[in-house]
């Protein structure tokens, strides 16, 4: 048989090895443009071998793919059911749309001599984030997220500021903490079902469901992942991360890590644990329904408060993983979709957000909002670009934000919550306010004297920030892709179990 | 189900909440990653005590012995170990870093001077 007849069954494995090649291989040449060719290549490779994936698994179809040919319980099996699928691509596809972006952005704020070494983490940190999401092994969950983990670190340390250092640092201490505390939840797991494979912890569980080391398996895995996706408050390595990382690095990652740890949450909510041991034997929803309001309130609060624009937008990061778990906390299927809609169109907007905030870097030398006084006059398009991402974080109609808290509200409706609806739209006019003010900022105020209007912005960096800025516009009038397989992959969630 | 048959896990338990403490009080960046080490190795022992059967041999088959002890949380803590290794030595990395940029490798400096950063950013 031909190659191209044995490929489609070996998509999971390419998802993964394509990287993570690319890698080692990106180092070797010490180029920075030969290794920005090949990873950028290899990005789109993935990006299309995720929707092949998800064509795979579209008829609620679950693709199992057993390494080395051991067959599950006991090899290590990849697993790709219309969740992962979904998320696979978002991964890759923001991969392949921010590497670009990369070219320009990172030759302006890295030294010449590590380009290479930074197209090499960033394939190290793709892999980890699709190894995260396609395997189906509880102790692969961990390797691979410290993987992307420790990439993730020096992606961020390579900032141009020196406070992009102490940001790596504090977020490696509190990312291997939650590490660690996911490989305690596992271990613990391991020990009260003998098998490592999700699918087959989750089938093995009912039998000591309820024991203590389960329950307390359950406990750790939460704050782990928790720490992981930034949930109020464990979010506190979260604001200075996106700050101070490279704007590529930005995007990405908020685009990325942190949905990717949704992921992992719902993963083990939903397949392993079951929803009635989550739901019935700790009060789980009620903190995880406080957790998240006290998110959309008090990180959308401090956001108005910040007075560097990608400090805004990384505080309505946090935020906006609110409503994300906000909507976990119902257990409802409609509030699933309304988490894993939310998960795929904020991770849009954000990425949009920060690569037009990378824009602005290029002109004002900076994100502080003082240096955007004006910036509308001289930046219009890249203004009225970072106008419609605020839209979409605010949720008006007509961009992909408004069509998640739509979903949000509709969930809230179902369990007959009156006064979450209100919570709702209240916090989402907290978002009204920083986005506003960064409107009256940059429309309304003289620009400053050493504005360098002469630069032009590389097409290169323009072209891939208002391709995303139009798919937040797309995604909020068109929603058969997004809500459609968000849809299909909650039900599928919810009825693994039944 | 006495003190004693549980020793490993009161081990465990007190190197656990000993890294974690150490890494939240002290403000010392190298010292904050010895407590760092101090938690990952307490996991090592949480999976490595379970695997060991009192009587078990090593998992190989031959005549006259029918207990084995498990083989596979020493393969996942190698592992786990591995990550251990390299989070220590970016972390390290990083401490080296920060310290020729900031000339201190006291979290409460380090916190003061980026105070001094950001009222220079509004400049």
């Amino acid at each position: 048989m031909s190659l191209a007849a044995h490929l489609p069954a070996h998509l999971p494995a390419l998802q993964v090895v394509l990287p993570l090649l690319a890698a080692p291989v990106a180092v070797l040449m010490r180029s920075g443009n030969a290794a920005f060719v090949l990873v950028t290549a290899v990005a789109w490779a993935a990006f299309a071998v995720a929707l092949g994936l998800w064509q795979q698994t579209g008829a609620g179809a679950v693709v199992s793919y057993a390494i080395g040919s051991w067959p599950a319980p006991w090899g290590i099996e990849l697993r790709v059911d219309r969740l992962s699928a979904f998320v696979l691509v978002l991964v890759s596809g923001m991969a392949a749309v921010v590497l670009p972006y990369c070219r320009q952005s990172v030759a302006r704020e890295i030294p010449k001599e590590q380009h290479y070494l930074f197209y090499a983490m960033f394939a190290l940190c793709l892999t980890g984030l699709l190894g995260i999401t396609i395997t189906g092994d509880a102790f692969n969950v961990f390797v691979f997220l410290e993987v992307s983990s420790l990439s993730t670190y020096v992606l961020i340390a390579l900032g141009r500021d020196r406070r992009a250092l102490v940001a790596a640092y504090q977020y490696l201490i509190m990312g291997t903490i939650g590490a660690t505390f996911i490989v305690i939840g596992v271990g613990l797991l391991y020990l009260s079902t003998g098998t490592l494979n999700l699918a087959d912890i989750g089938a093995r569980l009912p039998q000591v469901a309820g024991t203590r080391p389960v329950l307390a398996a359950l406990a750790f895995l939460t704050v782990g992942i928790c720490l992981k996706l930034a949930l109020f408050p464990l979010h506190q390595w979260l604001p200075n991360a996106y700050t101070y990382a490279p704007s590529a690095v930005s995007a990405f990652l908020a685009a990325t890590a942190t949905k990717v740890s949704v992921y992992v949450l719902l993963r083990f909510y939903f397949s392993v644990f079951g929803e009635s041991l989550v739901f019935d034997h700790l009060p789980l929803p009620e903190i995880m329904l406080l957790l998240s309001l006290a998110a959309m309130f008090v990180a959308s609060a401090m956001a108005v408060f910040q007075d560097d624009l990608k400090r805004v937008f990384a505080y309505s990061s946090v935020a906006q993983i609110g409503y994300i778990t906000l909507g976990l906390s119902f257990g409802s299927e409609s509030g699933l979709t309304a988490t894993v809609v939310h998960l795929f169109n904020h991770g849009l907007t954000k990425a949009a957000l920060f690569m037009l905030a990378g824009c602005l870097v290029v002109v004002a030398g900076g994100t502080h909002l003082s240096r955007l006084a004006g910036i509308g006059k001289a930046m219009p398009v890249t203004t009225f670009g970072i106008v419609l991402g605020g839209l979409s974080l605010i949720g008006v109609p007509g961009t992909a934000g408004f069509v998640s808290k739509w979903y949000l509200v509709l969930a809230a409706l179902e369990q007959g919550q009156w006064w979450l609806v209100m919570a709702i739209v209240a916090s989402s006019l907290l978002a009204v306010v920083y986005v506003w003010r960064f409107v009256e900022i940059a429309c309304f105020r003289e620009p400053r004297a050493d504005l360098a209007t002469a630069r032009r912005i590389p097409l290169s960096l323009q072209i891939p920030a208002g391709l995303l800025v139009a798919a937040t516009v797309y995604f909020g009038l068109d929603t058969s892709f997004t809500v459609g397989s968000a849809g299909a992959a909650a039900a599928q969630l919810l009825g693994m179990q039944r | 189900m006495s003190l004693a048959s549980h020793f490993s896990y009161w081990v465990t338990i007190f190197l656990m909440v000993a890294g974690l403490f150490i890494v939240i009080a002290r403000g010392n960046l190298i010292k904050k990653l010895v407590g760092l080490g101090i938690f990952q190795t307490s996991v090592y022992l949480l999976y490595i005590a379970p695997g060991k059967l009192i009587g078990g041999t090593a998992p190989i088959l031959a005549e006259g012995f029918k207990v084995y002890s498990s083989p596979l949380p020493h393969v996942l803590i190698l592992t786990a170990i591995v990550v251990g290794v390299a989070t220590l030595a970016l972390g390290l990395a990083l401490v080296v870093r920060i310290r020729e940029t900031y000339g201190s490798i006291e979290e409460d400096e380090i916190l003061a001077a980026d105070l001094a950063d950001h009222a220079a950013d509004a400049r």
